[in-house]
């Protein structure tokens, strides 16, 4: 048996790579995928509750999550793909102009 | 020890060396494949916590479709190595004590208040059937709301990738 402290733990720890990984990564696509672990950390505390407090409702909202973040990363690299064709580059330093 | 701890310890290693990984390498690639191997590992952890349904969902979806998205990206785009930039040394100094204090922190409470109960695995029935009716009866309404969500972030998608028009374009219509 594991306590629930453990995947607590564990779920911030992910959650603390995503943002560690969003604020050093200079590749636009890397800091998109640092978001993508963040919200897995976030899944793993739902399903952790869930099973802990016999609540499914709690998986029912990590499908909630799945479903954002497929939106999300569709409309996101579609963005990114727009970047690339203006900018020419993937750097998020060299992306600093609203308008070209 | 028990073997449930065995294995949660054996996934929870892949993903903490996964999501290290991410942030140590360079080329996007290699972060895309151990982010799969994260997500991978995560669903290794649903199963632990008797969620199946979401485990299976997991592998489909996030490490199946939406990384593959990425990689496809990756590719397309033909991303080479990121070139780091000097951060500012008041981030370093400050930045790195203060967030191994802060995860010390939080790490220490949450092992000391949050109880040892443990978590019984299996104690909750994630099959499909009990799932598909919480989903259709109760949360309706947010399951309908997600389907336009998915509508427009299709729509979205498709004008944003596709190519603009040019001037010459436009006059011929």
């Amino acid at each position: 048996m594991v306590p629930l402290s453990y995947y607590l733990v564990l779920s911030g720890f992910l959650f603390a790579c995503g943002v560690a990984g969003f604020l050093i990564k200079r590749n636009i696509i890397t800091i998109f995928m640092s978001i993508e672990l963040m919200l897995n950390g976030v899944n793993l505390s739902f399903v952790a509750f869930a099973a802990h407090w016999h609540v499914l409702a709690g998986q029912v909202f990590v499908f909630f999550v799945m479903v954002v973040a497929a939106a999300e990363a569709a409309v996101g690299l579609a963005i990114i793909i727009a970047v690339y064709r203006t900018r020419e580059t993937l750097n998020v330093d060299q992306v600093n102009l609203l308008k070209l | 020890m028990s073997v449930h701890l065995i294995l949660f310890l054996a996934f929870g290693t892949v993903c903490v060396a996964g999501a290290v990984n991410l942030l140590a390498q360079r080329h996007p690639i290699n972060g895309a494949l151990s982010l799969i191997a994260v997500m991978a590992a995560l669903a290794g952890e649903y199963l632990l916590l008797g969620a199946e349904f979401v485990a299976a969902v997991q592998v489909i979806v996030y490490a199946g479709a939406i990384m593959v998205l990425f990689v496809f990206t990756i590719m397309l785009l033909n991303a080479g190595e990121e070139e780091r930039t000097r951060g500012s040394r008041v981030a370093v100094l400050f930045g790195i004590p203060g967030m191994l204090l802060g995860s010390l922190l939080v790490g220490w409470v949450v092992l000391r208040h949050s109880g040892t109960e443990a978590v019984a695995a299996g104690a909750l029935p994630g099959d499909p059937k009990v799932i598909g009716q919480l989903l259709f009866h109760e949360f309706l309404l947010p399951f309908e709301i997600t389907s336009i969500l998915i509508l427009i972030a299709i729509m979205g998608a498709v004008v944003l990738a596709s190519k603009p028009a040019t001037s010459a374009a436009r006059k011929v219509e």
